[in-house]
């Protein structure tokens, strides 16, 4: 029986094989998934607002794309992962509700997909593929086994990235 | 004097105030949806939901579970969001009483039956907010209201995302409304951000 560990929102998980990974509903908060496919080790934080920088409430790193995605990383090396070997994948960042003349909070999706590329493109781990944007909820789950990350939600079917 | 009222070590007396203004408001929004549909409509008595990031998304039968969502940013002197859900079985009993439909309808909405949803959301919450602001006399309105159909954990981490600047927990109070007998219709949430809590309170001389 293979370990599903469940990540929440503002939340970071790490894993050796076998193992999946798994974070249910996700909306404008992006999911980030990180593989070392040698090692077979997993990792996956699920961010809520773009950068810990204009926040006064920062003590939970996992919150950002800034300060978790670091920590994301720090973890799987830390289990062993090369870093060198170390690629990701992403989902999430959807625009939930539609309004005329949307706010900012509404457009948090867009900016938290933004900012988690940028951030993995800063510490030098490519994007192999991502699922953003939309108006739809994601779950996503990775598996040690491949480091294939499905995505499913509700009227755009399931997705394996 | 404005004090500032941390979410995270909330008195028990703030707790029951906080009950008493989602008792107020929402027994307001309920009058106006029994009107709106001739339906006697009940309301459990609130609940206050201090909650981790982690945990909101559990809050409505499970993260994956398809609901609608009606989402309302309120404005003015206290800020925030208000959100309406309903279990798509809900929705669809609600539509059906307000637009006389036939009872057996498919559970997919159209246009029509959506702006239907919209519109509730819309009475519910200014009837909600109209008795706030007399109470508090403070101003307060709401946005216009957005749909979702889709993910509860996906469409309640939208006011959660707010918190999420200034806080690492988020605050609902919460309505139930049921009809008939026990049968729920839809969780009512007012979401104001951390700094209208202490606003609402001092409004009401309790802080």
């Amino acid at each position: 029986m293979i370990e599903v560990i469940r990540v929440g929102m503002a939340d970071l998980k790490v894993a050796c094989h076998p193992a999946i990974l798994t974070t249910l509903g996700l909306g404008s908060c992006v999911g980030i998934t990180l593989y070392d496919k040698k090692k077979k080790i997993i990792g996956m934080a699920h961010i809520m607002l773009p950068s810990s920088k204009i926040a006064s409430a920062n003590t939970n790193r996992a919150k950002f794309a800034d300060t978790g995605i670091v920590d994301l990383l720090a973890e799987m090396i830390s289990l062993g992962a090369d870093r060198k070997e170390i690629v990701a994948k992403i989902a999430g960042g959807a625009q939930m509700f539609n309004f005329a003349g949307s706010n900012e909070t509404l457009k948090i999706g867009a900016r938290n997909a933004e900012a988690s590329k940028l951030v993995l493109k800063e510490l030098g781990i490519s994007v192999l593929s991502e699922d953003t944007g939309g108006n739809h909820g994601r779950t996503i789950e990775i598996s040690s086994e491949d480091g294939k990350l499905m995505v499913k939600t509700i009227g755009y079917g399931i997705k394996y990235l | 004097m404005a004090n500032d009222i941390d979410i995270n070590n909330i008195n028990s007396f703030h707790l029951d105030v906080l009950r008493e203004i989602g008792n107020i408001g929402a027994g307001n929004a309920a009058t106006a949806l029994a009107k709106m549909l001739n339906k006697k409509i009940d309301m459990k008595v609130p609940q206050i939901r201090v909650m981790k990031f982690s945990e909101v998304s559990d809050v409505l039968g499970g993260a994956e579970t398809e609901v609608a969502g009606i989402l309302l940013g309120v404005r003015g002197e206290i800020n925030g969001n208000i959100l309406f859900v309903l279990d798509l079985l809900s929705a669809r009993i609600l539509v059906n009483m307000l637009m006389g439909n036939p009872i057996n309808k498919e559970i997919a909405f159209d246009s029509m039956e959506c702006s239907a949803l919209q519109e509730i959301g819309n009475i519910l919450a200014g009837s909600y907010l109209s008795s706030l602001s007399n109470l508090t006399n403070l101003k307060i309105y709401a946005d216009i209201p957005g749909l979702a159909i889709d993910m509860a954990g996906a469409i309640l981490s939208v006011p959660a995302i707010e918190f999420g600047k200034s806080s690492d927990t988020a605050l609902y109070i919460e309505n139930e409304f049921t009809y008939g007998t026990d049968s729920v219709i839809g969780d009512f949430f007012l979401v104001p951000d951390e700094a209208s809590y202490g606003r609402l309170l001092n409004a009401l001389g309790v802080a």
